[in-house]
Order: structure tokens, then C-alpha cells, then sequence
């Protein structure tokens, strides 16, 4: 199975944008950096090269016109504005709908209007140069001669894209300088042997040409000299249109410098460590059968094989586990766009900062926390953060600040958003949670009880909705995806000086500690990380409980929920229940079980679709002697437990 | 214990809906004879343990665990209305692909034993009779004779259609 090479080119274009719109969203800050302003440049030309190498005409011919405004800026001749970088940020959009769905209906006049936007911004900022290249003027222009060394092409380059762009800048007459051709019987196909001499009337200045060879600058041999004015063109050879390659070497795909990078990188579809984590969870599940056998006969060879196995097959899967990581910037990079257009949306001057971006963190923990970050940083721009004129009457500095940070700690990556706005207001927050009915007017709340009262569904303090949040749909939805992940959310709030969210997520979903347990005839995996602690119910709490499910532990309340009935096991209590105390937070809930087996190290399955709606499991395991143990998902339990407080509080 | 005693695949190229007729896997359940298109099989095992998955409704409310992943145990049984009695010995289950909420699933089905693969001829094929039917007449795809025999073809989709939808899967605490 060849892959296909289109696929390649939308994988690079990705990066590609990445580099753009990163570089575009730097240059809006530092408009002077003449690095920015090159970087960008660079990108849009590769983007434009690979384009049409792979047959993405519209996306070259359109990334074209962005080029050349940057070539105009690099060279000097025309200011850099915000308004001209955001223009080609605007644009940056249509080339990834041109790179993605090339052809779609309206995609020319979409295009139009884009390139009509940005030569505005051209105007505005008082371009000297056009737009485009466009039938250059004759009359002036250059005569140039350039060749190439022997290996260039086995390096990746290839002159006929470097004719192509030549030809771009106006009207030129290609001559091949075949004075270095071997005899045939000396030719080695793979060599290039041809030098080119070209005669190219345009207006476009020097640097125009430069850039043309500007990958290949280090190698080519190439000398330019103007043409007279006075235009009795030269006589050149025959032209060169644009036959096979000299040497024959096939249509090449290599046409810039980036395949002569050194390939430090694997690039693996994500699908294939998925599945090489399957296979290790697999082992790791096989070795802890054999480990039981081993541990049961008297058989001193087999036991010195399993414990070799075992710790093979736990370096295994800590490597694997390194595999999955990825740094958390590809997660950070996204929200500097985000910020900028909410900027732009809601006309507050906003400054994004982020540190950690190289904490590791399993990839499929970053695809699940995109979305909530992304609605917890919206929220900050949205009710955190003043307009400029209020910030200015509470002293502070007209930008709003965003920092998104990123740290390790132990076992987790620990992800703080903060803001330096004007905080949750604790009076509109009560009002809003009385209104829709969460607390009792007059109900003593700490303040830390108070500010949870936000991750409950429904709930918004925004007081006019906006485009951005507040539909109501929202910090809940976060809540449950964090959890979900079997993180937790802390939020701080010092009302004039901001907010502070921080998730606590752990580095890894695939493997986990659990405590294995048993309810009837069944057997449960809880997560190690919630449970609190375990104890005996007395034998007279589960007497009287029968009525009602609390216990009293340490001066406090603690709801619990019997498994064996909620599991409807249909078998008789084991004479002393045991009971799991496990919390999210500050809410705690004990489990009722007949047996704690122990600990053991839980490879997690999901569920099949048929059983995805059973919120009371959150996965599945596959223990010792093969067989499969459900994983409890404590967020959903301690919730229903908290529910059955809220009932006998009722009835009470 | 996972062993598999057969591993039926189809050659290439007489795939069901041809004009010759539908290959499929053939097996008993409660005294009926039923089929499973034979290209969606997988796999036949013995049976092995099952885990009850509390909540669930009750004709797909285990898993078990093949080959290292955990797919649901159905029980097609209860889905026609049909008691369940105690395990023979030539009990299988037989492990099926196939497509659930617009994924590919594995799904476990328990049969009283597997017969043969074989294909039905689209002459033997009959319409559902109108009355005289116990079950419900959306959870059959299609119903053929051969040798004086009535071998059912259930509609999956629809069985487990109507799973996904249904009012299972919700616990409620008992007290």
C-alpha cells in the first residue's frame, strides 16, 4: 500500500499553516522582525511550490498573491501593518479550504473577496508595489546564467520549478547551456549536467531573482545582469518549455530543501501505537497470568522466566507509554489564533503568554482537553476580562492578560488558565444560582462551595448571552470531560484581580491503578487515585442503615450506595461489608462492597458502543485468568450518591 | 480458553447477495434454526466465562473478553422471546463484525450450537407470515425453507437498534 502522496502534501501543509499562522500572529506583535516577516515569506513560498507540485493549482495560484505581499514587505517596499499580516491571516483559512476540499462551490469568489480585502490593507499601508507581478513592463529586465553542481537533483532539487518561478516574474526566454553534457556513454542520469540561461524582461527587481534561488543559494552557481533598456531582445537559443527533465529522471517530487532535512522523526499514524498499545496491555495482561502460575508451582526455572518477563514487559510498556506523549504546545499553539480573533470579536486588547509548553502528556489526554481549554479560555476573554476602558478606570493595563501554563507534578500535568480580569463576582454568582434554583436563599455556602455552584449544569453568569459563551452549555460540560479523564478542576477567584482554573489531569488514560473488589459474584475495578480510604461497616451501621445510607466518619456525613443493590447481584451480603470511601474533590461517597481483593494495575478497555450508555462503568479490564472486571467510574457514582443525599435531606 | 474450533471465511468472491443466494453460518437456538450471514462471522469459541454488566439491558448484558479486547455477549434469545435453559455441551458462541452506531463492532452471540456454512438460495426464500408469528416481525430479515426446515435470518441492525434506543441501561439505585 503506497500512501498517498497527496495525503503527504496535507500533512506537511498542516505544518506549513501551523509555521504561518504562528509566524503572522508573532508579526502582529513585533512588527519590525525582519525574521517574522522572512519565516512567513518562506512558508508561503514552499506552500505555493508544493501546491503545484502536487496539482493544488487553485491553492498555488491564490497563495501566490499572499507571497508576493510579503515579498513586498520583506523588501522594504511596503510597510508592515497589523491590518496587511491580519489580511493573509484571513487568508490563511481559504488555503486550508483549498488544501482540504480543493473545487468546493464559491471558493473563487470567497477567494476574490479575500484578495480584494488584502490589497485594501495593501493600499492603506501604502504599498508601493503591487499586488501582483502582473505582465510585467517590457523593456527593462535581466539576463541571468545559472547552474547547478552535479548531485543537485539526488539532493532534492529541481530546476525546472525554479524555470517555472522565473518565469512567473515576466517574460522570459530559456536557453539550456548543454556545454557540460558528457558523452552518452559517460552520462549518469542521475547527475544534472545542464546549465540554463535565461532572459527575463520584467520590472521586478534583483531580490525578486535572489528569491527564486534562495534554497538553492548556497550551491548555485548564478551570475545576473541587467538588460539594456533598449530592447532588441538577444538572440537565444530554442526555448525550453517545459519538457522532461534534461536527465529523465522521473516527474521528481522532491522540488524544495525539505527532503535534504535529517530525519530525526518518525512520523506513525496514530492508529498504529493505538494498536501497539493494545498489544502491550495484552502482554502486560498474559504475563500477569503466567506470573500467577509461576507463583503457584513449585518451579524455580518458570518463576526466574516470569519475573525476567515481567519486568520486559513493564519497561515495554513504560516505553510505550513515552511513545504517546506529546509536548502540550501542540495544544497551546492553537489558543494564540483563538485569542487573536477573540481580540478581534469582542475588541479587547488581549496578551496570551504560556510557559510549559514542552510538559509531556499522553495524546489522547491533549485530544480530549482541546475542547474544554478552548471554552475555558473563551470564558476568560468573555467574563473574565474588562474592556480597555474599564481596565483603565481600575488601574490596570489596558491588555487583558491570559496565561496558559503547563507543569508535572508526580504523576499528573497540572494546566492552569489564568486571567487577570475582574474576577467571578460573588454576589451575581449567588443570585444566579438562587434563581435557577441550586441553593436556598439564605443557605451558608464557604466560598470554595460557592464557586463549585458554577460547574453545575445550567449555569451561567453571563448576563447578556454571547456569541462566544455563555449558552449555559459549558463549565459543566468541562467538568465531566476532566473527570472523565479522571482529572479534577480547581477555580480560584479574587474578585478585581482575576481567576485562576487549574486542571489536574494524569499523564496517562491507558493504564491505572485500581483496587480490585468484589460484589456478589462479580468482580470491580475502582480507580486507586479517588479511593480515600477503607473500612469495615459496622456490623450495627449496616443494621440500622437499612432505612437510610449514611455513615458517620470523622465528624461528617458520608452518603453510601450498597453495590450489591445497585448491582441488583441477587446474592446475600457477605456477613462484614466493607466499604470504599472514594471522593472527586471535596465530595465524598462510600462504596459498599462484600470484598476488597487488592490492588491491581488496570490496562483500561472501553466499553463496546452496545453498553456506552451505562454511565456507571466508565471501562472495562481484563484480569488474571482472563476474564473481564468493569471499571467504576467514580465521578458518576459520587454524583448519584450526593443525589440520594440530597433526596433523604428532603425527606428528612 | 479462547480457543476456536472453526474459523468459517468465505472464498473470495461468493460473498452474500449473489443471484446463487446467501452463504451463511447456520446454528440452533431454542429449537429454531437460524442464520448469520456468513462474511460478517469471525469466529466460533466455546463457551467461556461471561461478566455481568449490571444495567444493561438484558438481551446483550455481558462482556467478555476476545482475543485481549472486551465485546459484548448477546443473547439473541431474549430477544425472540424464547426461555433460557442451561448451557449443552455444544453451546458456542460465535463472534460477529458489524457496523453499531456507525462503528465497526465486535459482538459476541450465544447459540445452542453451530451447524454449517451453507448458502440459501434466494428460490427458498419466503415472506414472513403475517400472523402466526410470536416474534417481532422487524427483528427478521428474511425467512428460508430448506429440507422441510425453517431457518430464520434475524435483522441485527434492528435487534440492536432497538438496544441502543431502548429504556435498558439506566441503574437505578434498588432500595
Amino acid at each position: 500500500m503506497t500512501p498517498d502522496p497527496t495525503e503527504t502534501f496535507r500533512i506537511e501543509a498542516a505544518e506549513l499553516f501551523e509555521q504561518i499562522e504562528q509566524g503572522l500572529l508573532d508579526l502582529m506583535q513585533d512588527l519590525d522582525n525582519r525574521e517574522l516577516v522572512n519565516a512567513v515569506f518562506r512558508g508561503l513560498h514552499t506552500l505555493k511550490g508544493s501546491g503545484a507540485m502536487f496539482g493544488f493549482d487553485a491553492l498555488a495560484a491564490f497563495t501566490h498573491h499572499c507571497e508576493s505581499t510579503f515579498d513586498a514587505l520583506r523588501r522594504g517596499d511596503t510597510p508592515v501593518t497589523a491590518d496587511v499580516a491580519g489580511a493573509v491571516l484571513g487568508a490563511c483559512d481559504h488555503m486550508h479550504a483549498l488544501v482540504d476540499a480543493p473545487g468546493a462551490p464559491g471558493q473563487e469568489e470567497h477567494g476574490a473577496t479575500l484578495l480584494a480585502a488584502l490589497r485594501a490593507a495593501l493600499e492603506r499601508a501604502g504599498s508601493a508595489a503591487p499586488l501582483e507581478h502582473m505582465s510585467a513592463p517590457t523593456g527593462t529586465g535581466w539576463r541571468l546564467r545559472f547552474s547547478l553542481p552535479p548531485d543537485s537533483m539526488a539532493n532534492g532539487t529541481n530546476p525546472l520549478a525554479l524555470l517555472t518561478e522565473l518565469r512567473d516574474l515576466g517574460e522570459a526566454r530559456v536557453r539550456a547551456d548543454l556545454s557540460a553534457l558528457p558523452p552518452l556513454e559517460a552520462l549518469d542520469p542521475m547527475q544534472l549536467h545542464v546549465g540554463w540561461e535565461v532572459e527575463l524582461r520584467t520590472s521586478a527587481p534583483r531580490a525578486a531573482i535572489d528569491d527564486v534561488f534562495i534554497f538553492v543559494m548556497d550551491t548555485v552557481d548564478l551570475r545576473i545582469d541587467s538588460l539594456p533598456p533598449a530592447d532588441q531582445p538577444a538572440p537565444v537559443g530554442p526555448d525550453v518549455a517545459l519538457g522532461p527533465a534534461p536527465t529523465g529522471s522521473p516527474a521528481d517530487p522532491a522540488a524544495d530543501s525539505r527532503w535534504s532535512r535529517p530525519a530525526e522523526n518518525v512520523r506513525v499514524p496514530a492508529e498504529r501505537l493505538d494498536e501497539m498499545m493494545d498489544r502491550v496491555g495484552e502482554l502486560v495482561i498474559a504475563q500477569s497470568r503466567l506470573g500467577q502460575v509461576a507463583t503457584a508451582r513449585d518451579d524455580l526455572p518458570l518463576r526466574a522466566i516470569s519475573e525476567e518477563m515481567e519486568r520486559l514487559s513493564g519497561e515495554l510498556r513504560d516505553t510505550m507509554m513515552v511513545l504517546r506523549m506529546v509536548p502540550v504546545s501542540t495544544l497551546f499553539g492553537r489558543f494564540r489564533r483563538l485569542v487573536h480573533d477573540l481580540a478581534h470579536e469582542t475588541g479587547k486588547a488581549i496578551e496570551l503568554a504560556t510557559d510549559g509548553e514542552n510538559t509531556e502528556v499522553d495524546k489522547t489526554v491533549i485530544e480530549r482537553l482541546a475542547d474544554p481549554l478552548v471554552h475555558l479560555v473563551r470564558n476568560a476573554v468573555d467574563h473574565g476580562l474588562e474592556s480597555p476602558s474599564e481596565r483603565g478606570a481600575a488601574g490596570k493595563s489596558s491588555a487583558g492578560r491570559i496565561r496558559l501554563s503547563a507543569r508535572q507534578e508526580g504523576g499528573e500535568v497540572i494546566i492552569r488558565i489564568i486571567d487577570d480580569g475582574r474576577g467571578i463576582d460573588r454576589a451575581r454568582l449567588r443570585a444566579r444560582a438562587e434563581e435557577a434554583g441550586l441553593v436556598l436563599p439564605g443557605q451558608a455556602l464557604s466560598d470554595g462551595e460557592l464557586l463549585q455552584l458554577i460547574f453545575q449544569p445550567g449555569f451561567s453568569t453571563a448576563a447578556a448571552v454571547t456569541s462566544l459563551s455563555g449558552r449555559g452549555v459549558g463549565m459543566d460540560v468541562v467538568k465531566r470531560t476532566i473527570e472523565s479523564l479522571r482529572g479534577s478542576i480547581d477555580l480560584r477567584s479574587t474578585p478585581g484581580e482575576g481567576s485562576e482554573i487549574a486542571l489536574r489531569i494524569p499523564l496517562t488514560v491507558a493504564i491505572i491503578g485500581g483496587l480490585l473488589v468484589r460484589v456478589g459474584e462479580g468482580r470491580y475495578v475502582i480507580p486507586l487515585a479517588a479511593v480515600e480510604e477503607c473500612l469495615e461497616l459496622p456490623l450495627e451501621q449496616d443494621r440500622r442503615s437499612q432505612g437510610r445510607a449514611f455513615i458517620s466518619l470523622r465528624e461528617r456525613l458520608v452518603p453510601f450506595l450498597r453495590l450489591r443493590d445497585l448491582f441488583a447481584t441477587g446474592t446475600e451480603p457477605d456477613p462484614h461489608q466493607k466499604m470504599v470511601v472514594v471522593s472527586t474533590g471535596t465530595e465524598r461517597v462510600g462504596l459498599v462492597v462484600d470484598q476488597i481483593i487488592g490492588n491491581h494495575q488496570t490496562v483500561i478497555k472501553s466499553l463496546s458502543r452496545l453498553h456506552a450508555g451505562i454511565e456507571t462503568f466508565s471501562g472495562a479490564t481484563i484480569l488474571g485468568d482472563g476474564s473481564v472486571a468493569l471499571i467504576l467510574d467514580v465521578a458518576h457514582l459520587v454524583a448519584a450518591g450526593q443525589q440520594e443525599e440530597a433526596r433523604m435531606r428532603r425527606t428528612a | 480458553m479462547t480457543e476456536s474450533t472453526t474459523t468459517p471465511r468465505p472464498q473470495p468472491g461468493t460473498d452474500g447477495g449473489t443471484s446463487a443466494g446467501l452463504e451463511v453460518l447456520t446454528f440452533d437456538l431454542h429449537g429454531e434454526v437460524f442464520a448469520l450471514e456468513a462474511t460478517t462471522v469471525q469466529e466460533i469459541l466455546d463457551m467461556i466465562p461471561a461478566t455481568r454488566v449490571p444495567g444493561a439491558d438484558h438481551f446483550v448484558e455481558s462482556d467478555i473478553n476476545f482475543r485481549g479486547r472486551v465485546i459484548p455477549l448477546s443473547d439473541l434469545r431474549l430477544a425472540f422471546g424464547m426461555t433460557r435453559s442451561r448451557n449443552s455441551p455444544e453451546a458456542r458462541i460465535v463472534v460477529i463484525e458489524m457496523p453499531i452506531a456507525g462503528e465497526t463492532t465486535l459482538v459476541g452471540l450465544r447459540t445452542d450450537g453451530v451447524r454449517e456454512v451453507t448458502t440459501l438460495s434466494d428460490a427458498c426464500r419466503e415472506p414472513p407470515p403475517s400472523v402466526g408469528m410470536r416474534w417481532r416481525p422487524d427483528y427478521i430479515r428474511a425467512l428460508f425453507r430448506q429440507d422441510d426446515e425453517f431457518i430464520v435470518l434475524p435483522d441485527l441492525d434492528a435487534i440492536f437498534a432497538a438496544d441502543l434506543s431502548g429504556p435498558g441501561g439506566r441503574l437505578r439505585p434498588a432500595n
